[in-house]
């Protein structure tokens, strides 16, 4: 009788000590993040690739200005929320990279394929991140509307379903392991689920990113890159199908969903 | 020639706030590569301001100030209209200075 | 009606005047203190700079989150609304060198700055501000430094 008293305090302090409110460590990063959102380096990467955009370059000497995004000619407004897309002049499904991969050889006369070759932050692929910040900047506060009309983009967003959920690796992982249910994290690092919208600046719509940890600015073709190398996998290759296929089905979920880009990150 | 900062200096009641964010590496000097090198020391050191070309402005970086740095700062007395510059001197004597209207 | 030649002149030896009487803005710079950033804690920084012992104090201000996600951009800010204040100063603790940076204060700015800086572990940060009469106050902070979800 004496112990189930004794027991039944004890008990009673412990449940007094833990209702205490406390800040918890998603409360103490979110204020983290709300310090740092006035003044994101990604602005310095914005003002480069604005500059780069209407610099002629390249052996041929010429802007970018003729490159179509998808909304016609030189129009960059708008143009980030609706990749990626199927262009008829490729005839290809195309995300953003793959698209400026596209301008870049045929407007300025650069080699696609070796810029898709080189190292992120390197030569052209800096070029191509200061870009994607840039024309990212341009829909900023815009809503995810990726057209999903052309055949080739329903089929795009079912490709990118599969590689989603496709297990493979030494950890045997997929993206699904991490992005495809509710409440999941790593550490103090939130897990959006990217199955469906995860919300307005979340997931699909909060890259491309400045990353404070490496002080670099991530496109979404390098974001993607990471992934893969976290699941220790083969990076499937710079603006390949694969990889606009994932942009596509994570793209369509977050439809409605408002774009943050360029935001900052960890 | 190091890339331009962004700089937006906006009126606040008599004040102008100055907000500035640099493009620089801020290496410490205290990282080593892959191959394990020394990566050398290469920072901002001196950063200075000036309205309308009067100083209003001094202070002096170490390594530890991050990379790309931003600064804020609050100038008394401004209006709108003034230029604000701004200024920055690294530790290999490379320099860089912008200027911005206040708004 | 005065030229523009006239009325440069004119306002040189405006400024001239207003200078000697001390009612321009002075901004003390100095050449660039090395040594200062090179000290291990804040006793040996103040007495290096002609300070007095430091003392804590509720008039200066420290600003910066409770926890970083990451140690490479750490936001902070350092204020003091005390007059005769000559300069304030951001120190970190366990960094490897205590001081961050280092604001002289002018006539012509608030004694209020913010800016990022790197922390190598959790620590206190410290603002602190040295007045013009040779007393040194501070205000201090932790500030833990996580490593974020997947350690990159």
């Amino acid at each position: 009788m004496k112990i189930i008293r004794l027991i039944a305090a004890a008990l009673t302090l412990t449940v007094t000590v833990s209702a205490y409110p406390q800040k918890s460590a998603a409360d103490g990063i979110a204020e983290y993040r709300k310090m740092l959102e006035d003044g994101n380096p990604a602005e310095l990467f914005e003002a480069k690739g604005e500059d780069i955009w209407k610099t002629s370059r390249g052996p041929k000497k010429a802007t970018l200005q003729k490159c179509d995004l998808g909304l016609g000619p030189g129009a960059v407004k708008g143009a980030w929320v609706q990749m990626p897309r199927w262009f008829a002049d490729t005839g290809r499904v195309q995300d953003l990279e793959s698209r400026l991969l596209t301008c870049m050889e045929t407007l300025q006369g650069f080699n696609a394929a070796e810029i898709a070759n080189t190292g992120f932050d390197k030569g052209e692929q800096a070029t191509l991140a200061a870009l994607s910040a840039w024309i990212s900047s341009e829909s900023k506060g815009q809503k995810m509307a990726l057209p999903q009309g052309h055949a080739e983009e329903r089929r795009f967003y079912e490709l990118g379903k599969r590689a989603f959920f496709f297990r493979g690796g030494p950890m045997d992982f997929s993206c699904a392991s991490c992005h495809g249910e509710e409440g999941k994290r790593i550490r103090l690092q939130d897990l959006p689920n990217l199955t469906k919208n995860p919300g307005n600046g979340i997931g699909f719509a909060a890259w491309p990113a400045y990353r404070v940890s490496s002080g670099e600015m991530w496109s979404m073709q390098r974001r993607l890159n990471d992934c893969y190398r976290q699941q220790r996998f083969p990076y499937p290759g710079f603006a390949s199908d694969l990889t606009v296929a994932l942009g596509v089905y994570m793209g369509v979920n977050a439809m409605g969903a408002e774009s943050i880009a360029p935001a900052l990150k960890r | 020639m190091a890339d331009p900062m962004r700089i937006r200096a906006q009126m606040a009641g008599d004040k102008a706030t100055v907000r500035v964010l640099m493009n620089h590496e801020m290496e410490t000097g205290l990282r080593k590569d892959a191959a394990g090198k020394v990566i050398p020391a290469w920072f901002i050191q001196e950063v200075t301001a000036q309205l309308n070309g009067k100083p209003v402005l001094s202070a002096q970086w170490g390594m530890s100030v991050s990379k790309n740095p931003f600064l804020q700062f609050s100038i008394k007395g401004a209006k709108a209209g003034d230029k604000v510059a701004v200024n920055w001197k690294d530790n290999k004597g490379d320099t860089r200075t912008d200027e911005a209207t206040v708004s | 009606m005065l030229n523009r030649r006239e009325l440069l002149s004119h306002s040189a030896k405006v400024a001239a005047l207003l200078a000697t009487t001390g009612l321009l803005p002075q901004v003390a710079h100095a050449a660039y203190n090395a040594a200062a950033f090179e000290v291990k804690t804040m006793a040996e920084l103040v007495k290096m700079l002609g300070g007095s012992a430091p003392t804590e104090s509720k008039d200066v201000t420290i600003t910066g989150p409770d926890i970083a996600e990451n140690g490479a951009v750490v936001p902070v800010g350092v204020s003091t609304a005390l007059p005769g204040v000559k300069r304030l100063l951001v120190l970190v603790e366990k960094n490897p060198n205590v001081m961050s940076a280092m604001f002289e204060v002018s006539d012509a700015v608030d004694a209020n700055f913010s800016t990022r800086v790197k922390m190598g572990q959790s620590s206190n940060v410290y603002a602190v501000a040295m007045m013009g009469d040779g007393k040194v106050l501070f205000a201090q902070k932790e500030v833990k430094v996580t490593l974020g979800g997947c350690g990159g």
